[in-house]
């Protein structure tokens, strides 16, 4: 059972990545709005230009 | 937009065609142009269309169409946006970002689903010039970045107005970024603790297994050493929150939950320490990383709720116009309030808020200083009148001369006296809170004496079982009972339109108190109307039609009244201000107005009129008297009626074993005809209160017992802001919004009774969850005491205790669901 020794320190090790990752969206501010961007991600439209003398482009 | 009184005949418009519907908004075309593709309810509908369409954004159909959106009519507002081009506007308003961008945000209106995020981002972005765009759905609110060189401001404000989201700058946006920084701090440490308590805990339960089957010594002091690394950054960091608050405590001697919280934990965790590596004794690292967790995460939910109530009435001072039309040699430029200069010239057309203190230099109109002085009566104003902001100009455009701006206007300076006052309010001590400072006492009186009696039994074991008994009484359930019980019940409340901006005002008006009601806008709807009418109906016609193109605020209320009277021409027409109407219609002569304009332009008067013109004086009523011809035919009294609904209301609060008091700017006389008019008792009735004897009078009652203050304008800002809880009802100004601790979006007195019903189940609640945890606390600090909690009962019992607490909290009624 002395791979327990190597294990723990590993799970632990993942577990900090996974609250560095954690502190790194917060700080970041990518939590601050938990609503929205579950929307946004729907809209995978094409890049739409400006319609300037009236006339479109669409960016593919 | 034109289209709502296009759509108040759709019975008729479903009959003429009945296949054409609108492309934009899917409401009934009553006028279909053969041919055409598409067919429009208005133009402003086409407009919509055709600008989506241009911009190659048909799509926005689709999504709306895919979020269960029936098409609702476009709300433009078609203004103007000219003061975001001022300069002062970027000063205000917007920040710099990297690479010469200009970045602001602003509040929006009518965003409501996914298509509403995609067709703001899409549109936005689709103008050169504008860099990024964000919407965050749950605030309303729009993030965008542009290039000052490429794209004015105005643009991107016109631009998102054109496809139906009037927006506004939003104020105080450093107050939001160190709200928004708070936030982030307590999720941080929220989620430290979460991760620090689930390894503690995978790490105690090798403990605990081995407990029962065995265990190599090494492996057991491995494992216990290992939950104390995990346990220190939760400890040491996340629990912060805690020590500060116990530091605060006990600085300003005031009991908070936080100080037996932090004994507990600091007790735990050095004893825990000291055991890991001296590998004897027990420790409770899992117990300790749990409570952290549990109790931030009480808080959270807390926070949140309450960010909720601040956020709304930010946005609702955002809808309040901040922006002045100046005069510049003949010309007129829009800037924000702010910007105005001393002894500019600023132009107040009819219906807009007057946004200096000033004097008139052009124009003769009336001015309606409600919200800032409590008088129902509109007055008239002429040239070199002063005039101050905060009042609506109601009948015509003014030329005013700015002589105190910004700072030294009387709203400003009510305004301030608001923050002045708050400051001197006594900070409100919270149930939990004050059963604390017991606790505290009691828990270490039975450490000690845990101590004293199992001595002899060995330094070691007593020491032992002090320190058990001081972790398992931690109080979770204590320091959970109070932030879940609020977080459900401020949820709750929001939904039904009554926005709370923290838990200890809802404990706070569960106890019987002062209430103290602003008379108008609370007691009595707000505006004139016509109260009485007695007289010859059939002068009614004559008299809408004479009456219809008048802006005067008695007129308004006449013709709000006729209505449904039959239209009819009108042959001439002559308006004296502050007296009435002459005017021919029908081929008959026509006199509305005062008694004294009246009674000069007409031959007879008769016995009965001016009975009743003295009787509605006492009434505090304005008498309008019409003569026909020469013979005064009728009378209509014209005032500020009593809600509805106030008697009952005020009876509801009474039974409550509230008492009421009436405090209000209007004439005394106004205010006692009003109060005769409820019927309901009340305790005290003051009339004629300036801003100053307001806050005076609240002052003087806070000092007796809870006041609690019921007001809409500026002039209650500051009384608001001393009672024990300010409420602010719909409608009001943008001030008591800022300075009151509740407010409700729902007109009325009901919300006030609701909120008064709904802080006591509240408060039902609290004690139900303190009691529990109480029981909780005292039976297993007698285990603890008597040595029969080990690690492993404690942190099956810590939760156990939490989930009551949370489940009674979220399924109590504290107010009604939303119907």
């Amino acid at each position: 059972m002395t791979v327990l020794y190597v294990l723990v320190p590993l799970a632990l090790i993942l577990a900090a990545s996974a609250v560095a990752a954690f502190l790194w969206a917060t700080k970041t501010g990518q939590l601050d709005d938990l609503e929205t961007p579950a929307m946004r991600m729907l809209h995978d439209d094409d890049a739409v230009t400006a319609p300037k003398d009236g006339k479109t482009r669409v960016r593919k | 937009m034109t289209a709502e009184g296009l759509t108040a005949a759709p019975s008729v418009a479903r009959a003429a065609t009945p296949a054409a519907l609108c492309a934009h908004c899917g409401q009934i075309v009553l006028s279909v142009e053969p041919g055409a593709p598409q067919q429009f309810c208005c133009s402003g509908c086409a407009s919509v269309f055709e600008i989506l369409r241009a911009g190659g954004l048909q799509d926005f159909y689709r999504h709306r169409a895919d979020a269960g959106e029936s098409g609702t009519v476009a709300n433009i507002s078609r203004g103007s946006y000219d003061e975001f081009d001022a300069p002062e506007f970027a000063a205000l308003y917007c920040k710099a970002l990297p690479g010469g961008l200009l970045g602001t945000e602003l509040f929006l209106e009518n965003v409501h689903c996914a298509a509403c995020v995609w067709l703001v981002e899409k549109v936005v972005t689709a103008l050169p010039g504008i860099s990024e765009a964000r919407l965050d759905l749950s605030r309303s609110t729009l993030a965008v970045a542009w290039d000052p060189t490429q794209v004015r401001a105005a643009r991107v404000a016109e631009w998102l107005d054109s496809v139906g989201y009037p927006c506004h700058p939003l104020h105080g946006l450093d107050r939001d970024a160190v709200r928004r920084r708070e936030d982030r701090a307590l999720l941080m440490r929220l989620g430290v603790a979460g991760a620090a308590a689930g390894n503690a805990m995978l790490l105690a339960i090798a403990t605990y297994c081995g407990a029962f089957s065995g265990i190599e010594p090494s492996y057991l002091s491995f494992f216990r050493m290992g939950s104390a690394l995990v346990a220190l950054p939760s400890v040491l960091w996340s629990a912060q929150v805690f020590y500060r608050g116990a530091i605060a405590a006990i600085r300003t001697r005031t009991p908070h939950m936080d100080l037996p919280i932090s004994i507990g934990i600091v007790v735990g965790t050095v004893s825990g320490l000291v055991n890991a590596f001296g590998s004897s004794g027990e420790v409770f690292f899992d117990t300790i990383t749990m409570l952290v967790f549990l109790l931030l995460v009480g808080r959270w939910l807390q926070l949140r709720t309450q960010r909720r109530a601040d956020s709304a009435a930010d946005h609702l001072r955002a809808l309040a116009p901040a922006t002045a039309r100046l005069v510049e040699d003949g010309a007129t430029r829009e800037v924000p309030v702010e910007a105005v200069p001393k002894g500019a010239t600023v132009e107040i057309r009819a219906g807009e808020h007057v946004p200096v203190d000033g004097t008139v230099l052009l124009g003769t109109s009336t001015i309606d200083a409600s919200l800032l002085t409590g008088e129902s009566l509109p007055e008239t104003v002429r040239v070199s009148d002063n005039v101050h902001a905060g009042t609506v100009n109601l009948s015509a455009r003014l030329l005013v001369r700015a002589e105190k701006t910004g700072q030294e206007t009387r709203l400003a300076r009510i305004v301030a006296s608001v923050a002045e006052a708050s400051e001197r309010r006594a900070p409100m001590v919270i149930l939990a809170n004050r059963l604390s400072a017991y606790f505290v006492a009691i828990i270490l009186v039975i450490a000690a004496v845990t101590v004293i009696a199992t001595w002899h039994l060995g330094p070691s074991l007593a020491i032992e079982r002090a320190v058990a008994l001081l972790v398992v009484t931690c109080p979770c359930a204590l320091g959970l009972a109070t932030p879940l019980a609020v977080t459900a019940a401020l949820g709750r409340a929001a939904e039904r339109g009554l926005m709370v901006k923290g838990g200890q005002f809802l404990e706070a008006l569960a106890k019987p108190g002062l209430i103290v009601f602003d008379k108008t806008g609370t007691l009595t709807e707000g505006h004139l109307s016509v109260v009485e009418f007695e007289g010859d109906p059939s002068v009614r016609p004559f008299v809408r039609a004479a009456e219809a193109s008048s802006a005067h605020p008695i007129a308004r209320a006449l013709c709000a009244d006729l209505t449904k009277e039959p239209s009819l021409a009108v042959e001439s027409m002559h308006e004296t201000l502050g007296g009435g109407i002459e005017a021919v219609v029908g081929g008959k002569r026509l006199v509305i107005g005062s008694p004294r304009f009246v009674e000069a332009h007409a031959e007879t008067v008769p016995a009965w009129v001016t009975e009743r013109v003295l009787a509605f004086g006492e009434r505090a009523l304005s008498p309008v008297l019409v003569a026909v011809d020469g013979d005064v035919r009728a009378v209509f009294g014209i005032g500020d009626p009593v809600r509805a609904e106030a008697s009952e209301c005020l009876a509801a609060l009474r039974a409550m074993g509230h008492r009421v008091a009436v405090l209000s700017g209007d004439q005394p006389a106004v205010v006692n005809a009003v109060v005769k008019r409820i019927g309901v008792p009340f305790e005290i009735v003051v009339g004629g209160a300036s801003p100053e004897a307001k806050l005076a009078f609240i002052e003087t009652n806070v000092a007796r017992g809870p006041v609690y203050m019921v007001g809409d304008g500026v002039n209650d800002a500051a009384a608001l802001s001393r009672a024990t809880v300010g409420i602010a009802v719909h409608g009001g100004a943008e001030a008591s919004l800022a300075a009151a601790d509740v407010f409700a979006t729902a007109s009325g007195l009901r919300p006030i009774v609701e909120l008064c019903e709904g802080a006591r189940r509240t408060l039902r609640v609290i004690r139900g969850n303190l009691a529990r945890s109480l029981v909780y606390n005292l039976t297993v600090g007698v285990l603890a005491a008597t040595g029969h909690v080990g690690p492993l009962l404690a942190a099956v019992l810590m939760p156990v205790s939490s989930i009551a607490v949370v489940t009674s909290s979220f399924r109590a009624r504290t107010f009604e669901k939303k119907r």
